[in-house]
């Protein structure tokens, strides 16, 4: 399997970031792209990434079901993240991961019929002092509120 | 249309690492810019500097780790042999996953040359020949910055095969992270760096003689190395005197939860904890009252409000029962439901042990479970008594701190708001046990 | 001399190199100190903290398995705080391990049972909902209950360390992690089973045992393998005369603990419905069923027969029946036959090794030698796949000691992962390799060097004047295929050969010559198959008696088939690959089956021939009396030891007849006659597998 002209571009260097012989190291990055430009770490990723590192299936295996943020399963196409961690449940963060679960009519790590978006409760974003926070697929977004959500979600409805 | 994460500087502020930022300022500093106000001068010092006077000036500084831990700099710098035939390594730690910390995201996505320059005076003090700055997976915009920051400095000889053409080589890159608290821990960072899963491993070995694969490895925080430019710059002897002794210079205090200005600060280690949040912070939100604070991530045992006028440093804090951590300040007003702030804390907890060791593992899935059964009310006052000893039997017996940072806080949650915790377990008691209930199972 | 260091524990000084672990050093004072996760010989977790003990001047408990022992250390490993500890570790352990104990399968035998019984808290504190994760099946053989795992990384580590597998791994976070396979949701391994037998509690679990039985219901039987010709240990569970699992949990023998698939699940062969349990006798064409009178007068007539028209008899025995079988085999051939037409299946040119050793002592190289050589040499052989105890030896020397292993071989071998030179030569022209070794093998302070059927007669010759010339000592193992190969050789069944390699007077027929032979009279068949694959004897017509466990190709054209049992089934001694002769003991019983020896003993009483009383260990005396090499001392055999056989030396001018070594390249899966008789063995997916083809992990 091949990837995007700039994707083996960013892979070919990676493997060259480690010390010779422990090209091992590029696993969970080349996983995490590949998810990201795939949709989702499939039997093709794994031992196409397990071929390129010299691997075995397991090696691979074992950090995919280790690292929350790799998935075998295709998210959304807005893969929404909400944070109810300390500091953003202190300032209405699992109110607001609940008025996500509503408005979209999913649970958490559920996704939307016509695929578009995945909702998942996480832990800590690092944005603590921006809570509640949230992100949707690499974006974060600030000081969420009910409303903002709501013009975010209609949005990215109207991007499709 | 990009948000600023900056806040108004705040007068009691001392900005050394974030001298650079601008409120509104929402763009890096990049790297011209970067030049014009003295950036890269320390490295050029550091050239021209032997490498044990570099990691004496760090010693000098009494910089300790701004990761959590608080180890002095200087020192674990100085366990690298630099004479081992092994290439020597620099790790960034830049997981940060602290609940409550959002300050290497900061120092990163505003001065990330800074980082870069710090990171080229540590691997000049051992003479590396890489390093590599692992960033979580969800902070791939400043995976981003940090990896035009790096292109910009090959382009300018301060990175590469030919340092500022004194000869010297050295490589740097990011390493993504994909979502793991527990990668945080240096030994697990170290797995996760060379592909595997973030269990931690044995120590000793410490990295500073077998780290990032198995060659001596410096690895530290991102603000623990930001600060290190203006060390040589202008002498630990100055950075020193900024803090408190054995607690030098200034540290990032991210302020968050039921406070009126939440955000990220630079303020000089030692600073009384009510003056951060009543003066920089502005004090508790909504004209409340102060119930408590953790001062240092949600790892650190929470201080209730009479136990908060305290100097904010490591000692200050260690001698308080709690630690300075991350410098995450979460504050919580009188509303607070400390229950449920335990049972989330538990829920973290569970959900980041990586499994590894038994006391950890079953330890905080355990704690979740009960802490879980008590937010929903359906608690008996023995659990607290369980969720204490729980705690106890995993405290300093787990294999890595990861075990720790869930007991401490769940005892001095249990222990400190006690009567909260009962009253909401009486309230709920028509669906409790009945009392002196025995044991389900005898064995 | 390792630097040494007194430690106290528990009020004990103890001296021990420095650098010993506090768990190990405190193992030889006698002090045990309960771990789950810590097993001897593997890399050390520190993860089940079940051995932390209290060492003074440190703040915090350290675990033992991970603490080297250093000058003045003050342990305490039952202080309360270590008590109590522990007592905490169990508790943890048990919040998420079902308490389904009685049904079980480490019922009796668990590991996690006997430590609770130990150490544990009286009553559970634990009121929430366990976690809990379907089982799941990854091969016919290996089933896996992630609810029970405790996470011990035992199964990981032997696979991956002990064998070079690496077909566990571990997936999943905290409550939930777990132990995966290599292929997804199965295994594609060795099937060894090792993981299995190291659980230490009911988390893997065996496909042939499970459910089966209890573990105090079973008798327990110390056995050899009879498979192939390493001469493992097997412990057979037997409960009312049948098999029930084989494993060795006892480490007793020279394996330890280890067994590859066909030690540990091919024992099913056993209770076969093919096998033959009543005597045949061919009447008008057809085989029919007889009873042993009958059967044993009907032969005992037709041997008195040919003897008496003096026709010529010949004889093939068998590479898995006992040395005692073998003795008394060829003392029939030689003593009633009155014929030296003895011969059977050789696999190994081991007589041209001992002529060229000519009988010096401490030539031949034990099982324990491989595990303490400074170097090996491996020419001519799939190791892992046809020797896997020998395999598993030269891994754990190269683990442990840091032991070089070098290959010369025909195509890729597992050794090769780890070897510090591997040669690729057609098989045949290894020897001419050799050289290329010189430099590397000189440098080491003594070598083994075992070689397999591809070298035989002058490659043999070459191969020990290369070793001869390095100038250090070097061992050699002639590798063999079967249980009772070496001891066949040994035990003469040779047509020129009498036992200890004697030159007879008039050498016999080899087997070739007795298929080609037009005229011979009698026939007499022990234990193999000479006709598979649809050969015939040339002598159509001469009589044809079989002694076998199936009705193999050669039982089908018999006259008379003796039902006979396997090795799991009587007593005597084996010789394995090494020349170590052991004891194997009687376990299961098949109804209707007599031994090779009582067979030969009642038709030889019949015809009024003394040969000795057809005991075991009366011809075993013998056999140590007449046999040159095997006066072995007989405590060590009768506690379960394996004693080394002396070389004996072979005469210079003796045919060693290389030509007639043909191995039959079994693989892991699969094993003569028998393996095709193990359901269990034809069940996975890794069979029948193929020489010189590595596993992709």
């Amino acid at each position: 399997m091949t990837f995007s002209p700039e994707l083996e571009a960013k892979f070919a260097k990676m493997i060259g970031n480690y010390p010779p012989g422990r090209q091992k190291g590029a696993l969970i990055p080349m996983l995490l792209y590949a998810q990201d430009e795939v949709g989702a770490v499939t039997e093709e990723v794994i031992e196409e990434v397990a071929k390129r590192l010299k691997l075995s299936r397991v090696e691979v295996e074992e950090v995919l079901g280790y690292y929350t943020m790799l998935t075998r399963e295709p998210r959304g196409r807005y893969h929404i993240q909400i944070c109810t961690n300390i500091s953003c449940m202190l300032t209405g963060g699992e109110e607001l991961f609940e008025h996500a679960c509503r408005r979209l009519g999913i649970g958490n790590k559920g996704k939307t019929p016509d695929g578009q978006f995945s909702l998942e409760e996480v832990e800590c974003l690092g944005a603590c002092s921006w809570a509640p926070a949230m992100q949707v697929n690499y974006e974060f977004h600030y000081q969420m509120t009910p409303e903002k959500f709501d013009r975010l979600i209609e949005s990215l409805r109207k991007l499709q | 249309m990009k948000q600023t994460l900056l806040v108004p500087p705040h007068p009691l502020e001392k900005r050394v690492l974030t001298r650079r930022f601008e409120y509104p300022r929402t763009e890096p500093v990049w790297i011209d810019e970067y030049l014009q106000t003295g950036g890269y001068e320390a490295i050029r010092k550091a050239m021209s500097m032997e490498p044990e006077a570099i990691v004496e000036e760090v010693k000098k500084s009494a910089l300790r780790g701004r990761g959590g831990a608080g180890f002095p700099t200087g020192m674990k710098w100085s366990f690298v042999d630099r004479r081992s035939p092994k290439p020597k390594y620099v790790v960034v730690n830049a997981d940060e996953g602290e609940p409550g910390t959002c300050k290497d995201r900061i120092l990163m996505g505003y001065d990330p040359h800074r980082l870069i320059e710090g990171v080229l005076i540590g691997a000049r003090a051992i003479g590396a020949c890489r390093g590599w700055i692992y960033i979580r997976g969800e902070y791939r915009e400043y995976i981003e910055i940090m990896d035009r920051a790096i292109e910009q400095a090959y382009e300018r000889g301060f990175l590469g095969s030919n340092v500022l053409g004194t000869g010297w080589e050295f490589h740097l890159s990011t390493h993504t992270g994909a979502g793991s608290y527990e990668c945080g821990e240096e030994t697990a960072l170290l797995e996760s760096l060379e592909g595997k899963r973030g269990n931690p491993r044995l120590k000793p070995p410490f990295p500073a003689t077998s780290g990032a694969f198995q060659c001596p490895t410096i690895l530290n925080n991102v603000e623990t190395f930001c600060a290190v430019p203006d060390i040589i710059l202008n002498g630990g002897e100055w950075y020193a005197s900024l803090g408190t002794p054995r607690n030098g210079g200034t540290r990032l205090v991210c302020l968050s939860g039921h406070i009126e200005r939440p955000g990220v600060y630079e303020v000089p280690l030692g600073m009384n904890l009510l003056t951060i949040i009543n003066e920089i912070g502005g004090g508790v939100w909504k004209g409340r009252k102060l119930k408590a604070v953790i001062p240092g991530g949600s790892s650190s045992p929470v201080l209730k409000a009479d136990e908060c006028d305290i100097p904010a440093d490591y000692d200050s804090l260690a001698k308080a029962g709690s630690m300075l951590g991350s410098g995450a300040t979460v504050v919580l007003d009188e509303t607070a439901d400390m229950t449920k702030v335990l049972a989330r804390l538990m829920k973290f907890y569970a959900h980041e042990s990586c499994g590894w060791c038994i006391p950890c593992r079953e330890g905080t899935t355990w704690l979740k479970k009960i802490t879980a059964r008590l937010e929903e009310g359906l608690g008996t006052e023995r659990d607290l008594e369980t969720i204490d000893n729980i705690s106890q039997n995993m405290l300093g017996r787990t294999f890595c701190p990861l075990g720790d940072a869930a007991a401490m806080p769940a005892m001095a949650l249990v222990r400190k708001f006690r009567d909260e915790i009962l009253d909401r377990i009486r309230q709920a008691e028509a669906f409790a046990p009945a009392p002196g209930t025995q044991p389900l199972v005898v064995l | 001399m390792a630097n040494m260091v007194t430690i106290t524990i528990n009020g004990r000084q103890i001296t021990v190199p420095a650098g010993t672990l506090v768990i190990e050093a405190a193992k030889q004072a006698g002090i045990d100190i309960p771990a789950f996760c810590y097993y001897e010989g593997f890399s050390v977790q520190a993860a089940c903290r079940m051995c932390l003990v209290e060492v003074e001047k440190m703040p915090k408990l350290q675990p033992s398995c991970a603490l080297p022992a250093a000058e003045g250390m003050v342990i305490h490993t039952e202080s309360p705080k270590v008590v109590e500890a522990r007592k905490s570790m169990l508790e943890f352990l048990l919040t998420n391990h079902p308490l389904d104990c009685p049904v079980c399968d480490k019922g009796g035998e668990c590991e996690l049972q006997d430590m609770t019984f130990r150490y544990g808290l009286g009553e559970s504190r634990f009121l929430e909902i366990k976690h809990h994760a379907d089982e799941k099946q990854w091969s016919p053989l290996v089933f896996y209950d992630p609810a029970r795992c405790i996470l011990c990384y035992r199964c990981i580590r032997v696979c991956d360390e002990g064998l070079g597998v690496g077909a566990l791994g571990l997936s999943y976070r905290g409550v939930s992690a777990e132990i995966i396979p290599n292929r997804g949701d199965h295994l594609e391994c060795d099937e060894c089973g090792w993981c299995i037998d190291v659980c230490p509690v009911g988390a893997l679990t065996s496909g042939t045992y499970r459910y089966r039985s209890r573990p105090w219901e079973m008798n327990y039987v110390p056995a050899v393998c009879t498979h192939c010709s390493n001469g493992c240990k097997t412990t057979l569970s037997v409960r009312n005369g049948e098999i029930i699992r084989a494993n060795n949990r006892d480490r007793s023998g020279i394996n330890g603990e280890f067994l590859c698939v066909k030690g540990r699940f091919a024992f099913d062969f056993v209770h076969s419905g093919e096998r033959l349990q009543t005597p045949l006798i061919r009447k008008d064409g057809r085989l029919e069923p007889a009873s042993w009178s009958e059967a044993l007068k009907a032969a005992a007539a037709r041997v008195r027969a040919s003897i008496e028209r003096n026709g010529k008899a010949a004889v093939i025995g068998s590479t898995r029946t006992t040395n005692e079988e073998n003795y008394y085999l060829q003392k029939f051939a030689r003593q009633v036959l009155r014929t030296n037409n003895i011969d059977h299946h050789r696999s190994g040119d081991v007589i041209t090794l001992l002529q060229a050793l000519g009988g010096r002592e401490g030539a031949l190289a034990t099982v324990q030698d491989l595990y303490t050589c400074d170097a090996a040499l491996v020419v001519g052989a799939d190791l892992s796949q046809q020797h896997p105890l020998l395999a598993v030896q030269l891994r754990a020397n190269w683990r442990h000691h840091q032991s070089p292993v070098f290959v010369i071989s025909a195509g890729p071998v597992r050794e090769d992962q780890y070897a510090a030179r591997s040669i690729r030569a057609e098989a045949g022209t290894e020897a001419d390799r050799l050289e290329e070794l010189r430099a590397d093998l000189q440098a080491r302070r003594n070598l083994v060097i075992l070689y397999g059927p591809s070298m035989k007669g002058e490659a043999v010759r070459r191969l020990v004047a290369f070793g001869d010339s390095l100038g250090i000592p070097v061992k050699y193992v002639c590798l063999v295929d079967y249980a009772n190969s070496r001891g066949a050789l040994d035990m003469g069944l040779l047509p020129h050969l009498a036992p200890g390699y004697r030159p007879v007077e008039i050498p016999g027929m080899t087997l070739d010559a007795m298929l080609e032979a037009p005229d011979l009279d009698l026939v007499w068949v022990v234990g193999a198959n000479p006709l598979e694959g649809g050969r015939r004897f040339v002598s159509r017509d001469a009589f044809m008696i079989v002694n076998e466990l199936f009705l193999t190709e050669t039982a089908q054209q018999a006259d008379i088939v003796f039902p006979a049992m396997s090795l799991y089934e009587k007593n005597g001694t084996v010789t394995n690959v090494c020349g170590e002769v052991q004891r194997t003991k009687a376990g299961p019983k098949v109804m209707g089956t007599k031994s090779d020896l009582e067979i030969l003993g009642l038709i030889a009483a019949q015809l009024g021939f003394d040969l000795g009383v057809p005991l075991p260990d009366r011809v075993f005396e013998e056999i140590r009396r007449e046999v040159p090499g095997y006066n072995v001392p007989l405590a060590l055999i009768a506690t379960g030891g394996a004693a080394p056989t002396k070389p004996p030396a072979v005469p210079a001018e003796v045919d060693a007849q290389p030509e007639l070594v043909r191995s039959s390249g079994d693989t892991l899966f699969t094993s003569g006659t028998l393996g095709k008789y193990s359901k269990k063995l034809g069940e996975v997916i890794e069979a029948p597998g193929r020489l010189y083809q590595v596993l992709v992990p």
